[in-house]
């Protein structure tokens, strides 16, 4: 008899088998059930048209858009830890994180850095979709939700960019908001904004920022939509869109 | 092999009588399987690739994160204005069309046309030519539209606005000294009083109807004269035809609405009222 290799002895547990339901010989089968009996994996076909591994056509700049999401996620958690969104405090725990946590300044210009890299790689991915014709029938829809990603992409940012609580982050946020004081109707100096009486205290500039100015009850409001509103709303979309790549007849190709 | 060649092709592997026979339907499944599209597991291929994909990206990041420092200025003061004050770099090509635009239309209803005009892309362009490769002749006014949007009016703004813009908003080269006194004379005009025409209401109306005529009366020319030959306008139909149309000539509007402002200091176009300008 052959003797058996410490991984064949595991790979035989019961505890091994327990979770694998699927042997790993590389067989037409087990290629399959690889990616279909694996609850992170089987987002994927078990088959995808050979095109779809070429880098030239995909640029992999929605699966790059997907991951960078990700890093935001484990970073941004890491910094929740050591950051209170507060007027006094806020400031203080950047440079707390810059100087005093391990590996702390890392994870914020990581999360920085990624956050820049998100925009870039949503803009491409868009790109690239639009020159391959891939917003054509019947990937219509999932543009559509495409669209709004990005719009959610852009507003993660904005909302991010105010918590450092530095100069950079009031004056950017306070050029940002100042449109809402614009918005016709609703805004304050906007057009037509006397028929409705809307004033300082009360517009669309005053919902975004809690008041008449950027102030720590903005600081607060934007972190709220930073870390929990616009992030869960974000992963629905993607939920959405990925599983419509899949439902519309994955990825797109020549027909 | 065999089996995998006939797979899909509809042709049995029992039904061959000879084996001059087998060798034949061998030979035309090969043929129709080149035509067919050719599927590869995505375990290991895509699930590889995928994988070292992610690991190029988390080492650039990784790297780019040890050694470039995100920025982390004096704590936040609101007595204190920088100038200039500049948003988020994503947003600056909103922010420069502030110079040729009024704030409720740069920052809320361009950005609005925009999301939207985004949005009905798939819905008015049914030319069935182009899905899933890269291609420019067989859409090029799509592929044209899209390239002036993404790179004249997205691209270029948001570098003007990062790279060229200094205190007071004023035009510097990169590099050049920001000069925080530097003021430029201009006199800019609205648009009726460039022909003389002055009073509140025949100023609103010649604005409007400029603006309006802009807008829509090239394009109802092009229509009255091209619909009854173009069987493409034919297909796309007037409500497609006009969504399409008035997106186009709004991008187009912006950039001619720049031209203006920068070579013939035109200020509004119309003035309206309760600060209805453009």
């Amino acid at each position: 008899m052959e003797k058996k290799g410490w991984l064949d002895v595991v790979r035989s547990s019961y505890v091994w088998k327990s979770v694998f339901r699927h042997e790993y010989q590389d067989t037409y089968r087990n290629r399959v059930l690889q990616v279909s009996s694996n609850v992170f994996l089987h987002l994927h076909p078990t088959k995808i048209r050979r095109h779809a591994l070429r880098l030239r056509f995909t640029w992999c700049m929605g699966g790059m858009t997907f991951l960078l999401f990700l890093i935001l996620v484990v970073t941004g958690v890491i910094l929740m830890f050591y950051y209170r969104p507060t007027g006094e405090y806020a400031y203080h725990d950047m440079k707390y994180l810059q100087f005093d946590v391990p590996f702390g300044m890392i994870m914020r210009n990581m999360h920085r850095w990624g956050a820049h890299a998100m925009v870039i790689a949503v803009w491409l991915h868009m790109f690239r979709v639009f020159m391959t014709g891939s917003y054509k029938p019947p990937r219509e829809f999932n543009w559509v939700i495409g669209v709004n990603l990005l719009v959610f992409t852009l507003l993660l940012s904005f909302t991010g960019y105010l918590l450092p609580w530095d100069q950079l982050s009031i004056w950017a946020v306070t050029v940002g908001t100042n449109m809402g004081r614009a918005t016709p109707l609703l805004g304050h100096e906007g057009p037509f904004a006397e028929l409705v009486g809307v004033n300082a205290r009360y517009d669309a500039r005053a919902l975004l920022t809690a008041g008449r100015l950027v102030g720590p009850a903005t600081l607060l409001r934007f972190y709220v939509l930073h870390c929990i509103f616009i992030p869960l709303v974000a992963a629905v979309l993607m939920i959405v869109h990925f599983w419509r790549v899949r439902k519309d007849g994955g990825i797109s190709g020549p027909l | 092999m065999a089996q995998s060649v006939l797979e899909g092709t509809g042709i049995e592997q029992g039904d061959a009588k000879s084996a001059a026979e087998v060798k034949e339907r061998v030979v035309k499944a090969e043929r129709l399987s080149k035509a067919l599209p050719d599927k590869v597991h995505t375990w290991p291929y895509l699930v590889r690739l995928e994988m070292m994909v992610g690991t190029a990206l988390m080492a650039f990041m990784t790297i780019w994160s040890i050694l470039v420092d995100a920025p982390l200025e004096e704590p936040a003061n609101p007595t204190k204005t920088p100038n200039p004050s500049k948003a988020p770099w994503y947003f600056l090509g909103l922010q420069e069309l502030l110079v040729y635009f009024d704030a409720w239309f740069a920052g809320v209803v361009l950005p609005a046309l925009i999301i939207v005009g985004l949005m009905v892309i798939p819905y008015v362009d049914i030319n069935p030519k182009g899905n899933g490769y890269y291609c420019f002749k067989d859409r090029w006014f799509a592929i044209s539209f899209y390239l002036f949007g993404f790179i004249v009016l997205w691209i270029a703004t948001v570098i003007i606005g990062t790279f060229f813009r200094g205190p007071g908003w004023y035009m510097f080269t990169p590099g050049e000294y920001w000069d925080v006194h530097k003021t430029v004379a201009i006199t800019n005009m609205d648009w009726p009083t460039k022909f003389g025409i002055t009073g509140f209401w025949p100023s609103f109306a010649f604005g409007a109807s400029s603006a309006l005529g802009f807008l829509f009366v090239p394009p109802g020319i092009y229509w009255k004269l091209k619909s009854h030959t173009s069987e493409t306008l034919q297909k796309l139909g007037s409500v497609r035809y006009w969504i399409v149309a008035f997106f186009v000539m709004s991008m187009v509007g912006v950039v001619v609405k720049m031209i203006l402002r920068l070579g013939f200091n035109v200020k509004y176009i119309m003035v309206g009222p309760m600060g209805f300008n453009i």
